[in-house]
């Protein structure tokens, strides 16, 4: 019985010592606890991503993972091509320097959801401008930067010259894109069958068109000439002459943060008016003592627009000299002096037959 | 000294110098911190997402998809709702699971007891497989097997003609569509009736073994009664059946079922990765039947097939159950990797492409989610109500 009691007696102290440990972890994981709902409530940031974007001394842009001339690293880990360099002059407007730029590559499947999370503070991909992006996702559209439409490429060896010949096909596309949604109403306003074959990522896309498991690579005309440069027999292949859609390509940012979405859009938007005006990166210093009142005020000898975006009175300048204006940027990444070789088409300027039209800058 | 021990917790019940109260109070602290950093996260989110202007309903249910999956096996077209996208993401995810859980049991079984055979090149060819196999990532060997499959078939004009009107391609395997006409539905009555007459008789032979000791040949009495009389019916209404032969026209063969090759390098390379585990399970779980039983079963005068089938296997089933459920969840959560090689599974087609055309991430993770946690909760019921049939019973 004794025994028994001192053996309770032992149990019961080592229980209390237990229950001691049990306590004091307990309050640390009390303690972390509150600590992580403040943090919560803490890490709903404010929106303006301007400041953001100034505190951190880098610009984080979602762009495309890989796709010839639009995006894409070169041999020494630097990230080049069109998109890119939209992403480049935001970061010289806002820090002066378009080197301060962190790219997070994207598939399209997520491109949205990282920017609605905050993850990137600029989307600068190629995603179509749509009305239902623009009003249920939370985001919203600042311009146009590539005039695009949906097409086709087969294989030469098919000896297809319409999209109409198209019945039965297979066709890959990448997924979580308007090429699917396309598709779909394009084959069946004209009463043909067809089968997808879907991926998350673009490259993987390529791959499957270029191993023969699709008749059919559908996407931008853009993405289509870009996809060649990672094709084994891109001679084999042709685009068909039909676009099945409107594709206006264009970066986004978040809903409610009107001062943020001014500065994507009036950056877009001072390349495209430097080019009608003939300023280039080389020029732009001797521009500056131009007489040409729009000239003056669109570089900030004249007028507030620098100001009024919140930006450095040399922010236009920043963007033209470091970044070039938009034809320049277009030649260098697709255009004429590329291995793209795009013609400028839709996105010539508007007093050039094409689209592209900046509003006066006063 | 027992009386003070005993009455103590009685005297002091209230007082915070009693372990059992603090321990009392800290547990209803943290569940209740536990509840409110859940509603927190939930109310944050939801301000979050409504400031930002992201829809948080879940009215994206009821709208057109508007895109087109190839693979369905309920219907679906491009007019069919994100609920509907949903339902075919489900069936298919349970399709290739169920199946690949069928073959890598079977596969798995196989090299199991393979490993254990006294013939070397047998046991060595079983042991390389599951050492092999089982190191390698599972993503790899989808690609692998995924890009096997495409690089060696050849296009569709090209295709390797079967018998029977198969065509293989890299499009897929493309069989003869089975049409049936009337009368075919007294068919499957005959077929019905068989498997009815099958059970009885199993029954019957049992109770007769049982009784007198003879064996009845059970197998060929329900083989034939299996596929002779549903036969005979067949020809006696006079075959309504016919096969739609699959042929090349334009892009490939039309007419005919077609048996994609992403759903065949999934399926592949499921079953071949989960069956190297339940090779091991099944070597485990054997060996850990005591020799004595093996010498036993030898001495009774039973040969080797039947000490394995009637002693061995039984006995080992106990062992090897439950581990056996944990791969079948492991197969089915790993179906998830469908994504990667374009089958159009719950994750590519609901948590990919609905999530992208309707933007509403939290509500289709939080679905996706769930769809999970409910498929491996069935499943494991089912495995433990099947594994406690396998028991011990002890009494």
């Amino acid at each position: 019985m004794t025994r028994m009691n001192l053996t309770n007696n032992e149990a019961c102290a080592t229980l209390v010592l237990h229950k001691k440990i049990r306590g004091t972890k307990m309050q640390a994981i009390l303690k972390g606890l509150v600590g992580a709902a403040v943090g919560l409530v803490v890490s709903n940031a404010s929106a303006a991503t301007i400041e953001d974007v100034k505190k951190n001394g880098v610009l984080t842009c979602g762009t495309n993972s890989a796709t010839a001339g639009f995006s894409l690293p070169d041999n020494e880990g630097k990230w080049t091509g069109f998109v890119v360099d939209y992403c480049r002059a935001v970061a010289a407007a806002v820090l002066g320097d378009a080197q301060k730029v962190r790219f997070i590559p994207l598939t399209p499947k997520d491109r949205f959801t990282a920017l609605q999370s905050g993850e990137i503070d600029i989307l600068a991909h190629n995603a179509t401008w749509t009305s239902s992006r623009d009003t249920s996702l939370g985001i919203l559209f600042a311009g146009t930067y590539f005039y695009d439409g949906q097409g086709f490429m087969v294989r030469k060896a098919e000896n297809i010259g319409s999209a109409k010949d198209l019945d039965g096909a297979s066709i890959c596309v990448t997924q979580g894109t308007t090429t699917e949604l396309n598709l779909a109403d394009y084959f069946r306003s004209h009463s043909m069958s067809y089968s997808t074959v879907g991926f998350a990522d673009e490259e993987a896309v390529v791959k499957a068109y270029d191993e023969g498991r699709c008749d059919v690579l559908s996407a931008d005309t853009s993405t289509l000439n870009a996809s060649r440069q990672r094709m084994a027999k891109a001679d084999d292949s042709v685009v068909l002459p039909e676009l099945i859609s409107k594709e206006p390509l264009g970066p986004a940012v978040r809903q409610g943060d009107d001062h943020w979405l001014n500065v994507a859009k009036w950056t877009l938007l001072v390349m495209v008016a430097a080019e009608e005006l003939g300023i280039t990166s080389q020029n732009v210093d001797e521009m500056k003592s131009s007489d040409n009142p729009n000239i003056r005020r669109l570089l900030g000898a004249e007028g507030s627009l620098g100001k009024d975006l919140g930006l450095g009175d040399t922010w236009s300048v920043d963007v033209i000299k470091q970044v070039g204006n938009y034809g320049e940027v277009f030649d260098r990444n697709i255009g004429k002096a590329s291995p793209l070789k795009m013609e400028r088409g839709l996105n010539a300027l508007w007093n050039q037959g094409g689209l592209q039209y900046a509003p006066p800058i006063r | 000294m027992s009386d003070v021990l005993l009455a103590a917790p009685s005297r002091r019940s209230l007082s915070l110098h009693d372990a059992k109260v603090r321990g009392i109070i800290y547990q209803l602290l943290l569940a209740v911190s536990l509840l409110a950093l859940a509603v927190g996260i939930a109310v944050q989110t939801a301000s979050n997402m409504r400031a930002r202007g992201i829809p948080l309903s879940f009215g994206f249910w009821n709208e057109a998809a508007g895109f087109d999956i190839n693979q369905t096996l309920i219907p679906y077209d491009t007019l069919s709702t994100y609920g509907q996208a949903f339902w075919v993401g489900v069936v298919n995810t349970l399709y290739v699971s169920l199946l690949g859980i069928v073959l890598a049991t079977v596969l798995g079984f196989v090299v199991g007891i393979a490993r254990l055979s006294p013939n070397w090149i047998v046991s060595k060819v079983a042991a390389s497989y599951v050492e092999i196999i089982r190191n390698i990532p599972l993503l790899l060997q989808l690609l692998f097997w995924y890009n096997a499959v495409l690089k060696a078939l050849p296009a569709p004009r090209a295709s390797i003609e079967l018998p029977g009107g198969i065509y293989l391609n890299n499009r897929g395997l493309i069989i003869p569509e089975i049409q049936l006409y009337e009368g075919a539905g007294t068919v499957e009555l005959a077929f019905l009736a068989a498997t009815i007459f099958c059970g009885a008789f199993w029954s019957y032979a049992r109770r007769a073994q049982n009784r007198t000791g003879k064996q009845l040949p059970v197998l060929w009495v329900i083989l034939a009664a299996l596929i002779g009389l549903p036969l005979i019916v067949f020809l006696l209404v006079g075959s309504p059946v016919s096969f739609v032969m699959p042929e090349l026209k334009g892009f490939n063969y039309r007419g005919g079922h077609q048996l994609y090759p992403e759903f065949a390098a999934l399926l592949i390379g499921l079953s071949v990765y989960t069956a190297s585990f339940i090779a091991e399970i099944v070597r485990s779980g054997i060996q850990a039947v005591p020799k004595g039983q093996t010498e036993a079963a030898h001495a009774l005068g039973l040969a080797p097939g039947k000490t394995l089938r009637l002693v061995i296997v039984p006995q080992a089933l106990r062992i090897i159950i439950p581990p056996l459920t944990s791969q079948y969840l492991n197969l089915t959560k790993n179906s998830s990797l469908a994504v990667f090689i374009g089958y159009p599974d719950l994750v590519q087609i609901f948590a990919g492409t609905v999530l992208n055309q309707t933007g509403a991430a939290v509500q289709v993770m939080a679905i996706t989610l769930s769809v999970y946690l409910a498929i491996s909760l069935v499943m494991s019921m089912a495995m433990n109500t099947f594994n406690q049939r396998f028991a011990i019973v002890e009494r």
